[in-house]
């Protein structure tokens, strides 16, 4: 079922701050004359950073009104992309991945890991406002499985006790460093180097 | 032009067309029910896929533009095995209701289903359901039948000009619907029940009532606008279940407006099935010698001059013909058609038709409206305007009512200085009108139904003259009129082409109306009209014929009770003076007769030897009257001439639509409950109004 606009607290308007606005401006301009309406995907997500991480009604026909389309061609964007909130969310948005690679090293212990760590179930948020935990599909990052994804940045490489200490560093108000919590480099090999070891000046083979 | 080879026979087609197209010109049938000729290509069901010559797989074909070399197989095994394979997966999250779905024994799916259908499923798990929407009170849903054709859409978006309708979510999440919660506010909203090709959208007022091998199906004419829309009357025993629409490419295509499907419930109500008489103030049931000897009576030895005879709007021209005859014999030159009091004038034709005709809408490049709201006079002539502006290069003005048309134009102000203006070359949209090559313009009833009607016509004329919109003399040779009366009574043209205009030293309406007030008409005949104000008849003696107790027949003396259009066999002249025939579905309640048999008897019983016993001959005597009544279904063109008062000044008072509530423009419609319903849902709702305002 598609979400249903009646269930959130719709606040009554929602206009772009001037700053938004001017951004606005600037993203619509990338697109030629009289096809603004390509502009909606990259405005819908100002206006869902704008209303604290989520698309109240007013936002998505403050959208409309700018690109001049009907409010529910707006409306069928904003529901079709997971990454468009349609209900409010707490302030840090905590996505598990689920899917087969991350499930396969283990994300069912993170995902009980955050459940129990902040009280709440998949699709709740806790009661001081300040998280949501969803349950997502593959985010890409498989060679870093398993991971979170928590507002814009990756928290990878994780196990049970690692996602726990990155949770209570937010909670604590701190910004853990994104990125892999083993600490290896980017996605490269969590041990040492594994191949083209002597690769270093010899010339290979 | 492609040639490609479609089941092993070569075709050459049009350049531009699809596979699916190409295979319907070789008469090769191809299932489907995302793809329909009127809407934008989706592609979105699969059903109609076909093996393509060195395509791995098989094709859309309703998607794939057909190119030269195709060679196209729709009865492979490969082409089978997919539709088979598409209609398994459409079939998965149907419900198996169809013995109490409403589409069913009409239902696009249950009819392919038969040929691609597998005979049990596979599928284990839990079907998908989806909430009903609530679209008001005139479609119906059951979400959970809907297969994502979006055809609804589609037909929301690009032919009624509403965008509302949308697909939410995605996936197996995805839904139709609104989004937020409202009513299809259109007035061409019922089509998408035509549309839908399973049981997701069905007719509320129609829920439940028949099944389509249950009826019988009548090809006849609307009368509810004055567009002579196509219909089919779908009647069960003696009632009339439903109205649909009729293909006619040069009037409505293939959509009937709302009030033309769903009025179709007033027949049945308020009905006048017996004569009455009124005796001692009261209307008392009187049998047809009764009422006639009541008429003979009030007639006796009366001048020709105390009579008058008021012609209604849903009139069939062979009464009306009747009627004239009658009126003439009895020697009263006070005869009007022109309820509304329009100032047309009925002595050169081509000053009130339609002459650019609906279809032609399409040729011209700009638009100039004048005091109408085609949107709500005449839906279907909107939907043509709306179809042109999506065509591209196409400019409209409005002088008159500011409502939204569902496509862009230009605003050029309220009243008659405007037309002023513009007449004169001294307005920005004369520019426009200067440089097209097809100017037309569309003078409503609004416009000419004010006491400077004349003047307006007559400024109307000068500007189609001045701007070149009427050029040559007939269509062939490049000919161009651009001039457009748009009326909003189907029997006003008919009733103009018979000259049913006040003879000389005649009274019109508001002249009969006046005679009646002061005592100087002591005789007054409505046939069928209700739209005038019936307070003013005085004490003058009212005989009323019509098929429903609306206004005239409440303060009607006699009350002759006459046969509504899905009852009897008449023609009716459409706003483009195009002649058609409707036929009878059902037969009038209890005594009730067809119009010109009534008319008829009467005359016999006055005294008078009429010279036609049936309708054949009728017929002939309308030909002769007007010719153009021989040549049904055709455009006659008529000859330009002068109409309207030049002279006169216009005054600067807004024109305003004579079409404030589009539900409810007849006897019909007010006696319709889904009309009743509408109004409240779509009119005063919008006007912020509730039904207790009065």
């Amino acid at each position: 079922m598609t979400s249903n606009p009646a269930k959130a607290v719709q606040p009554k308007s929602f206009a772009f701050t001037a700053e938004n606005l001017a951004r606005a401006q600037k993203i619509i301009a990338r697109y030629p004359q009289g096809r603004q309406a390509s502009a909606v995907l990259p405005l819908l997500d100002l206006a869902q950073r704008q209303a604290g991480g989520w698309l109240p009604l007013a936002a998505m026909d403050h959208v409309a009104g700018i690109l001049e389309m009907a409010s529910i061609r707006v409306y069928e964007v904003a529901t079709f992309y997971s990454m468009f909130n349609l209900e409010p969310v707490g302030r840090y948005l905590v996505q598990v991945c689920t899917t087969t690679p991350c499930w396969l090293c283990g994300s069912e212990a993170v995902a009980k890991a955050c459940e129990d760590t902040l009280g709440i179930r998949f699709g709740e948020t806790t009661p001081d406002g300040l998280f949501t935990l969803k349950e997502v599909e593959c985010l890409g990052a498989c060679v870093n499985a398993p991971m979170v994804q928590i507002n814009d940045d990756y928290y990878e490489d994780l196990d049970a006790d690692r996602v726990r200490a990155v949770l209570q560093a937010l909670k604590a108000g701190t910004k853990p460093k994104p990125g892999s919590q083993t600490g290896r480099q980017t996605s490269a090999p969590a041990g040492a180097p594994t191949t083209l070891t002597a690769a270093k000046g010899a010339g290979g083979s | 032009m492609p040639k490609l080879v479609i089941d092993g026979r070569e075709i050459e087609v049009p350049a531009g067309v699809t596979v699916l197209q190409a295979c319907e010109a070789a008469g090769v049938e191809v299932p489907r029910f995302c793809y329909h000729e009127r809407l934008s290509i989706a592609g979105n069901c699969r059903m109609c896929l076909v093996e393509m010559e060195k395509s791995p797989k098989p094709i859309a074909s309703c998607a794939m533009p057909a190119a030269d070399g195709m060679v196209i197989r729709t009865d492979s095994p490969m082409a089978k095995k997919a539709r088979k394979g598409v209609m398994e997966f459409l079939l998965i999250n149907h419900p198996l209701d169809c013995p109490i779905c409403d589409q069913g024994g009409e239902c696009d799916l249950q009819d392919q289903a038969m040929a691609y259908g597998f005979d049990r499923s596979r599928y284990i798990e839990n079907k998908r359901a989806v909430e009903d929407k609530e679209f008001g009170p005139l479609v119906k849903t059951s979400m959970t039948r809907c297969i994502h054709c979006t055809r609804c859409i589609r037909f929301a978006t690009e032919v009624a000009g509403v965008e509302d309708l949308g697909a939410t979510g995605r996936g197996e999440h995805m839904e139709v619907g609104t989004y937020v919660e409202k009513a299809l506010a259109s007035e061409m909203s019922g089509n998408i029940i035509d549309l839908c090709p399973v049981g997701a959208l069905t007719s509320k007022p129609y829920a439940f009532t028949a099944r389509p091998w249950e009826l019988r199906k009548t090809e006849s004419v609307d009368v509810m606008d004055a567009i002579g829309s196509n219909i089919r009357v779908d009647a069960r025993g003696n009632e009339v279940m439903r109205v649909l629409p009729r293909l006619n490419e040069d009037i409505n295509e293939e959509w009937i407006s709302d009030k033309t499907r769903f009025a179709c419930d007033g027949l049945k109500r308020q009905r006048l099935d017996r004569p009455y008489v009124r005796r001692r103030g009261k209307l008392v049931e009187a049998t047809w010698p009764e009422a006639f000897g009541a008429i003979a009576e009030a007639v006796k030895d009366l001048s020709g001059e105390k009579i008058a005879a008021i012609v209604g709007d849903q009139c069939d021209a062979e009464s009306m013909v009747v009627l004239k005859d009658l009126v003439a014999q009895l020697g009263s030159p006070n005869v009007d058609c022109r309820q509304d009091r329009a100032k047309l004038d009925a002595s050169c034709r081509a000053g009130y038709l339609f002459n650019t005709t609906i279809a032609g809408i399409e040729s011209a490049d700009v638009a100039l409206l004048i005091g109408t709201d085609p949107r709500r006079e005449a839906a279907i002539v909107n939907t043509r305007l709306r179809k042109r502006h999506r065509m591209g290069g196409f400019a409209v003005g409005v002088i008159g009512p500011h409502n939204d048309l569902t496509y862009k134009y230009d605003y050029l102000g309220g009243g008659g200085q405007t037309l002023v203006e513009l007449a004169n070359g001294r307005h920005g949209f004369a520019e426009k009108l200067k440089a097209a090559k097809r100017p037309m313009l569309i003078l409503g009833q609004g416009a000419l139904a004010r006491p400077d009607g004349a003047a307006v016509l007559g400024v109307a004329r000068k500007l189609a003259e001045s701007f070149g919109m009427v050029r040559g003399a007939d269509h062939a040779s490049g000919a161009w009129n651009g001039f457009n009366v748009l009326h909003t009574a189907a029997a006003r043209v008919g009733g103009l082409d018979l000259g049913l205009v006040p003879g000389p030293k005649g009274r019109d309406v508001a002249g009969i109306l006046d005679g009646a007030e002061a005592g100087d008409i002591k005789v007054v005949f409505l046939l069928a009209a209700d739209e005038i104000n019936t307070k003013r008849l005085g004490k003058a003696f009212v005989i009323y014929q019509g098929h429903h107790g609306d206004s005239g027949a409440q303060r009607a003396d006699v009350i002759l009770p006459g046969a509504a259009y899905t009852e009897k066999n008449g023609t009716y002249v459409n706003t483009e003076g195009r002649v058609q025939h409707g036929y009878a579905a059902i037969s009038p309640p209890g005594d009730a007769r067809e119009d010109w048999k009534i008319l008829r008897a009467l005359s016999e019983r006055l005294g008078f030897k009429p010279a036609y016993d049936s309708l054949k001959q009728v017929r002939a005597r309308l030909n002769e009257v007007s010719p153009t009544f021989g040549r049904p279904d055709a455009i006659v063109p008529s000859a330009w001439g002068q109409f309207g008062q030049a002279q006169s000044q216009v005054q600067p008072q807004p024109f305003l639509s004579t079409v404030v509530n589009f539900y409810m423009t007849d006897p019909i419609g007010r006696a319709s409950v889904t009309m009743a319903k509408c109004t409240q849902a779509f009119v005063l709702k919008s006007a912020g109004k509730t039904g207790t305002d009065g």
